[in-house]
């Protein structure tokens, strides 16, 4: 029982960083109809950016602000880059191909990703780096929390967890309850429409991207708080995030939500139980059972192709 | 070498020709004056049948160990050999059968790895070339096949995405598959050694002569390329050929027209799957050993690049491409030809751009001149700041005109990295006459780069050029040197 408890926190926090990521490509790929490969990597930079922020702001065992603080402005600081980031990749590698074939942005954004990731190796080295959460505040985000059983659920779990819970509800109430949320749900539904109804559709894609790749940046602080970070490490949380966005439907934001949760638990569940190395095998299996006997996922609407 | 598929090699005025796409046809006249004098010329070389200059480009290929006696460059030109063989099944899924396959590079691994569990001692088998290349080709359609089965209802995106975690999922298979139920099978990270070489009749192909690259095998290359060439070119001018266009134009026209949509999807997924496992037999013959990363995302782009550099659908165009990519790739690991290379790129852009005009002659002037201008100053400042030396090319020009500090500060390189990538984006949105002014300094900015930045690492550096290829094509000239117009893949 004690192993359950423990591999389901753990299932949480990985399906949390998967789900936010799985919003950036559900977003894009509901407005824009473009799978952004590109995604992965810039989680990637937002996990640098973070760790360049940490180590600004004095390093993990003698930071110059106090912890709370430091852990929002790090994740404030690689959302903001992230976004940056998302939006001149917009503009400069996608917007050329809007009317293009779809075949056109797919592969600029496989180029995109390829360059992300090698101009980070080129700067910052393949090295791993460690955000070291061990030594803030002398351990305190492992030891303080609150017990389940026997199990101590850490509180770096629970900030995660509960970041990624208040960005999904922020990013719900933009979508569903703003104008231009409005916007996006209509340019998302019917992008010429949209555009005749005086819906400015250049902003509306730029908006997007800026709010997918914001959340991407904040999935790479949390990422990289539980784990070192490489950059390599863009290639496998992108497929994993879109397997996740495919699996609760895609277009749909609560689907991304449960496609990361249930990911998350797939892959902690088979670590813990099975193996560590196969845990891929199972996402692969899941992922395929879904293309099989439920391509639109758990929350999709139902593919209609217009002839 | 010339593809007898029908297209049009102008477009008319008034618009795109029936069942050509709208962009497409639109970005092609945008293009016209300046790209196509490719198009004329390869209509002109129509006068010999495909056959004669196909025999003619191996007649050349086959130049290449008379022309140089380094093993290295020969192995270099087994090597692109190998694209080309690569890009050709690639051009089946892609080119033909319009499907996204990003799981192609898996079936190439598993070729390799086919032959050498087949041919090595993982299991202390050793059959002969004649039983292991038809096993393996064989295998490595049908895993196509059973890849395109899941697949087959989908379309577009959702086909990458499982293709790709096909990629990932090869990966971690053989990576891990050094304890499968407790078995050795594929050698794990450190992958399987000792693969026999190529062996039939009792007669075995050396890999190496005196130590270096056995050209038997560069030979061996071609004759298998030349075969994979003409059989994919006689099922292009099949009727499955026939088909597989029409379902790369328009799949639901397909369907409806009574063609087995699925079958014919099926059937480009393992035909590209078997091109790739034979390719992945001569790779593990010669190399003598697999591992598992030589199989992974970095290779599945540089063919995709190939195949996009030289136009997806025609099956000389992505020779080409590879032709073009796998040198290129090998030149730039080298600064000595990777500094020349960056100034012939240079160079060419410009004048693509602007033509030999005065406008060219003044925008190299000023470069050059701001360059001595920069380096005096930096000179004067401190001779530390012109003081270092990076190996290449050009040395006696580079090192009087461009500003090499000894020491690199640390942050030097993302600074000016990043800001080279700012001002390459700013440019393509100023008007045209700032754009002009602002040139120049650009220029000497990128080369300051591309000298203390990227030259010290070469790796990273040609993928980054690989990675800005496929997005400049895109969005440049989608169709390729010698794509046909039509691109459309859904």
């Amino acid at each position: 029982m004690a192993t359950f408890t423990q591999l389901t926190i753990d299932a949480l926090t990985l399906g949390s960083v998967y789900a936010l990521i799985a919003l950036g490509y559900t977003l894009v790929y509901g407005v824009l109809k473009l799978l952004n490969f590109a995604h992965g990597d810039v989680f990637m930079v937002g996990t640098f950016i973070g760790y360049g922020v940490l180590q600004l702001l004095g390093g993990p065992s003698n930071p110059s602000v106090p912890i709370w603080l430091l852990i929002t402005l790090i994740t404030l600081a690689a959302m903001a880059g992230c976004a940056v980031l998302g939006v001149v990749i917009e503009r400069f590698a996608y917007r050329p191909l809007r009317d293009a074939p779809r075949i056109a942005p797919l592969i600029s954004a496989l180029g995109v990703s390829f360059f992300l990731a090698n101009s980070m190796q080129l700067l910052f080295s393949a090295t791993p780096r460690n955000y070291n959460t061990f030594a803030l505040g002398n351990g305190e985000l492992y030891f303080k929390g609150f017990d389940i059983g026997q199990v101590r659920v850490p509180l770096l779990r629970i900030i995660t967890i509960g970041a990624a819970i208040l960005l999904m509800i922020v990013l719900w109430v933009l979508v569903n309850k703003t104008r231009t949320g409005k916007a996006m749900r209509a340019t998302s539904y019917d992008r010429e429409a949209a555009a005749m109804m005086g819906i400015d559709i250049d902003r509306v894609i730029m908006f997007t991207f800026l709010l997918g790749s914001g959340l991407a940046g904040a999935a790479g602080v949390m990422f990289a708080l539980r784990v070192p970070t490489t950059v390599a490490i863009g290639f496998v949380a992108g497929l994993k995030g879109f397997t996740a966005a495919v699996i609760g439907g895609i277009g749909s934001i609560p689907g991304a939500m449960a496609g990361g949760i249930i990911l998350g638990c797939a892959e902690s569940y088979t670590q813990g139980y099975v193996s560590t190395k196969w845990s891929d095998l199972v996402v692969f299996s899941i992922l395929v059972a879904f293309m099989i006997f439920r391509p639109q996922g758990l929350l999709g609407r139902a593919d209609i192709r217009k002839v | 070498m010339t593809d007898s598929t029908p297209h049009s090699s102008d477009i008319p005025a008034e618009g795109p020709a029936v069942g050509q796409d709208e962009w497409v046809a639109r970005h092609a006249e945008r293009r016209v004056l300046r790209w196509d004098r490719l198009a004329p010329l390869e209509q002109r070389l129509r006068v010999a049948p495909w056959w004669a200059w196909l025999a003619l480009f191996l007649g050349a290929m086959c130049l290449l160990p008379a022309i140089t006696s380094s093993g290295y460059a020969r192995l270099v030109g087994f090597d692109t050999v190998l694209y080309m063989m690569l890009a050709l099944g690639l051009n089946v899924v892609v080119g033909w059968g319009g499907l996204l396959d990003l799981g192609y590079v898996a079936f190439y691994g598993l070729g390799a790895y086919g032959y050498a569990l087949l041919d090595s001692n993982q299991f202390h088998l050793h059959y002969a070339a004649y039983f292991t290349i038809p096993v393996v080709v064989v295998g490595g359609a049908i895993a196509g096949f059973l890849l395109g089965l899941p697949s087959r209802r989908l379309h577009g995106d959702y086909l990458a995405i499982v293709t790709l975690f096909f990629l990932q999922l090869f990966q971690t298979i053989v990576t891990n598959g050094d304890s499968i139920f407790g078995h050795n099978v594929t050698g794990g990270a450190f992958g399987i050694f000792n693969v026999d070489p190529l062996h039939a009749f009792g007669h075995t192909l050396a890999t190496q002569h005196g130590g270096v690259f056995a050209v038997s095998y560069y030979f061996v290359a071609l004759a298998f390329f030349a075969v994979v060439f003409v059989a994919l070119r006689f099922v292009n001018h099949s009727r499955t050929g026939r088909a597989w266009r029409s379902l790369r134009e328009d799949p639901l026209a397909a369907e409806a027209m009574g063609m087995p949509v699925n079958t014919l999807k099926l059937m480009s997924f393992s035909f590209g799957a078997a091109v790739a496992a034979l390719t992945g037999t001569l790779f593990a013959s010669l190399s003598q050993s697999v591992l598992p990363l030589s199989f992974y995302f970095v290779l599945l782009i540089t063919i995709y690049t190939m195949v996009i550099l030289g136009g997806a659908g025609r099956q000389h165009a992505v020779v080409l491409g590879a032709l073009v990519i796998g040198p290129l790739l090998e030149l730039l690991r080298d600064p000595n030809k990777s500094r020349i290379i960056f100034y012939v790129a240079l160079a060419v852009g410009l004048l693509l751009a602007f033509g030999v005009s005065r406008t060219f002659g003044v925008i190299a002037a000023a470069t050059t001149a701001l360059g001595f201008v920069c380096h005096t100053i930096a000179a004067s400042v401190h001779h530390s700041w012109v003081a270092g030396s990076s190996p290449g090319g050009l040395q006696h020009f580079v090192s009087s005109w461009l500003v090499i500090p000894k020491h690199l500060a640390g942050w030097i390189p993302p600074v000016t990295y990043i800001g080279v990538i700012c001002v390459a984006l700013v440019l393509t949105l100023v008007p045209r006459r700032v754009r002009l002014v602002l040139l120049p300094p650009s220029l000497y900015l990128a080369a300051f780069v591309w000298d203390n930045v990227m030259l010290p690492q070469s790796d990273a550096a040609r993928y980054i050029v690989l990675g800005l290829i496929l997005i400049a094509l895109m969005i440049v000239r989608p169709n390729g040197l010698l794509g046909e117009r039509r691109v459309e893949i859904i």
